[in-house]
């Protein structure tokens, strides 16, 4: 650990200022690096890994890795299976994660990720003050003119024109029902043996009460879940919404009636009981009596916030149950210019969500290539960056090759599905150009880094069937045209059936 | 920002969930998600496949059609059910003209959502025929 007077960026006015040091917070410092953006990072923790130096609680991670791939790990699109690394255009900082595992599991423990994200930031040189907590932020007139934050922190102040927050969703969020403060939150969970032949109650039916759930099904005499909604499995929902299949056990021992309770039901309240223990007053939500529960734990497994300090009072417009901030499709806050959102809260900027189904921007395998496109946007519009302003000419005669390409091993499509698009714009004078990835709901609007131009977009996209199929948006003389392919249960986009359909839609432009 | 315990407030005065009880309300708001969109915003768009189905809490929306506008929705107003009930893309783009704060329910979660809740489905019946007989008078 370096000494306190070796910490980088002391206080003082940067061009970027990066808050919060976890997956987030390391992805979009490296892609500022890469575009030679100076800027400070600024973290509360001690070392780098964001909420995996603590969560999950039973210490094994939700998001996998395989060591053992259909494609070798130097391939694009072994990203696709590789869902904890973070990335860099260097061959030898890629594919971190498959590297430290120790063969138990293809979840990865917690301390592996913890091992996988210090060692991106060490081996890619990403310099963070640690111990430096963000306590307030305001915007002052700058030097130079136009507005320039002030953000505090328990070191001093910092100023930037522009500053990314990557501060997770971290808060625990508690619901205002009566006796509330009995209950303990996930966060405050205790090791599992001390809740030995106990009586637990878990409020909240989400990954994080079933992963509960299934780390006491040896230690808990009964366990209860309820929330008021029926829960929802990602196998049924045939997507990442709903609880992962690692944490389903709770629901089998419930249906076989082995002592697991799990119930859609509002809590009316919860009390202390003569003698110790709590009673907890449910309401089922498909009507009935209350029921009374004696336990002797209540947890309340209802989720984080984000800690957005005092940002609600400089006019950051909040929503949902996580307090995600209201964000344009880039992840700029809608109501203050040049605060942007980049980790697990680049969630807030939801794109199409269509057929219900949200992209994984909360998930380090989602949220990694959302920073490229933040950080490529912001080199463009604020820098001028040369780089960023690139658009390689495709040739005519491989725009098919390109459009296929995309959909065989793009990662990032298949990742953020329905949420980032890889666009070609086809103005008659410049030629068919590669414009890079755009967020879909931006392209749709016209609004993205490629303009509102003739243009074809590739995604991949899911409907909840459990197929993963491309669509291409063709934009012609500002009309757009939806393109869905036939799903294909080996993901064989490289077809001739496709390839002649894709010459079509290019013949037609 | 508001809690669910918020919400259960806002939506028990609108006229879709009026009949239904507490604990029902509090199931409507876990159900729904609560998404925020911003002036100018796109919210529902002509044409495009997978729309969801929307409440607005608060704010206003235009309803578009080619680009003209043709009817506005407020606050207790709902859209995208059409679309879904038909398994159509929308034929008109919904626009935030203010900041629009809407419960917003995917497609393929309204036919479970109604069948749960008769009463809910008997209070969109009812707009819905209130919109018939709106757009027949037009015609006549």
């Amino acid at each position: 650990m370096a000494e306190l007077t070796d910490r980088p960026f002391p206080p003082g006015s940067y061009p970027v200022i990066v808050v919060g040091s976890g997956p987030g917070g390391l992805q979009v410092s490296y892609s500022l690096s890469r575009y030679g953006i100076g800027h400070a990072v600024l973290s509360a923790d001690e070392a780098p890994g964001g909420m995996f130096r603590r969560w999950p609680f039973f210490q094994r991670l939700l998001s996998w890795t395989k060591p053992y791939a259909p494609v070798p790990h130097d391939h694009p699109a072994y990203q696709r299976y590789d869902w904890n690394s973070l990335l860099a255009d260097e061959p030898e900082n890629q594919a971190i994660m498959p590297g430290l595992m120790d063969g138990n599991s293809y979840f990865p423990s917690r301390p592996e990720m913890q091992q996988n994200l210090e060692t991106f930031a060490s081996r890619t040189g990403i310099a963070i003050r640690h111990g430096c907590r963000w306590t307030g932020t305001r915007r002052e007139p700058a030097a130079g003119g136009g507005e320039e934050f002030v953000v505090e922190t328990s070191d001093g102040e910092y100023r930037a024109p522009i500053v990314i927050l990557a501060v997770g969703v971290a808060e625990p969020a508690v619901p205002d029902t009566p006796g509330i403060e009995l209950a303990t939150h996930y966060a405050g969970t205790r090791p599992a043996e001390t809740y030995a032949d106990r009586r637990v109650f878990i409020i909240g039916k989400q990954n994080s009460g079933f992963e509960l759930a299934s780390g006491l099904l040896q230690w808990a005499r009964t366990i209860t879940l309820a929330s008021p909604s029926p829960a929802k499995l990602s196998v049924n929902t045939k997507s990442l919404v709903g609880v992962r299949a690692r944490y389903v056990q709770p629901v089998e021992d419930h249906v076989l009636g082995g002592g697991v309770t799990i119930l859609d039901a509002a809590i009316g309240r919860i009390g202390r009981r003569e003698g110790g223990g709590f009673e907890v007053v449910a309401r089922p939500t498909a009507g009935g009596d209350e029921m009374l529960f004696e336990v002797d734990e209540v947890i309340a497994a209802t989720g984080f916030r984000a800690p957005l300090v005092d940002l609600p009072g400089l006019g950051v417009t909040t929503f949902g149950q996580s307090r995600l901030p209201a964000v344009t499709p880039y992840w700029e806050s809608a109501s203050v210019p040049g605060l942007f959102f980049g980790g697990t809260l680049s969630q807030a900027a939801g794109g199409l969500k269509k057929h219900g189904l949200p992209a994984n921007s909360g998930a380090v395998h989602g949220a990694r290539y959302n920073a490229r496109v933040l950080v490529r946007r912001i080199a463009e519009t604020r820098f001028d960056r040369a780089q960023a302003k690139e658009r390689p000419a495709v040739a005519a005669d491989s725009l098919v090759d390109w459009m296929a390409t995309a959909m065989m091993s793009a990662s990032e499509l298949f990742h953020q599905r329905a949420y980032l698009a890889r666009v070609v714009s086809l103005d008659a004078s410049a030629g068919p150009r590669d414009e890079g990835v755009v967020p879909l709901a931006a392209f749709v609007d016209g609004t993205g880094s490629d303009g509102d131009g003739d243009a074809i977009a590739v995604t991949l996209e899911a409907d909840g069937s459990g197929a993963i199929y491309p669509v291409v948006y063709a934009r012609r003389g500002g009309r757009l045209e939806e393109v869905t392919f036939d799903p294909d249960p080996l993901l064989r986009y490289d077809t001739p059936v496709v390839r002649a359909r894709l010459a079509d839609l290019v013949g037609a432009s | 920002m508001a809690s669910s315990d918020e919400i259960v407030d806002e939506i028990a005065g609108f006229a879709l969930f009026a009949d239904l009880a507490t604990p029902q309300l509090e199931r409507v708001a876990h159900t729904f998600e609560e998404q925020v969109y911003a002036e100018g915003e796109r919210v529902l768009r002509q044409g495009l496949s997978g729309s969801a189905f929307h409440v607005i809490l608060d704010g206003d929306a235009a309803v578009v059609i080619d680009g003209d506008e043709r009817a506005t929705l407020g606050r207790g107003d709902f859209f995208g059910e059409v679309s879904i009930l038909l398994g159509q893309a929308p034929v008109a783009d919904i626009v935030a003209t203010h900041q629009l704060r809407c419960l917003v329910l995917a497609g393929n979660l309204v036919q479970p959502f109604l069948l749960d809740n008769p009463p809910v489905m008997y209070r969109m019946l009812q707009a819905q025929a209130r919109r018939l007989r709106q757009a027949n008078r037009w015609r006549s």
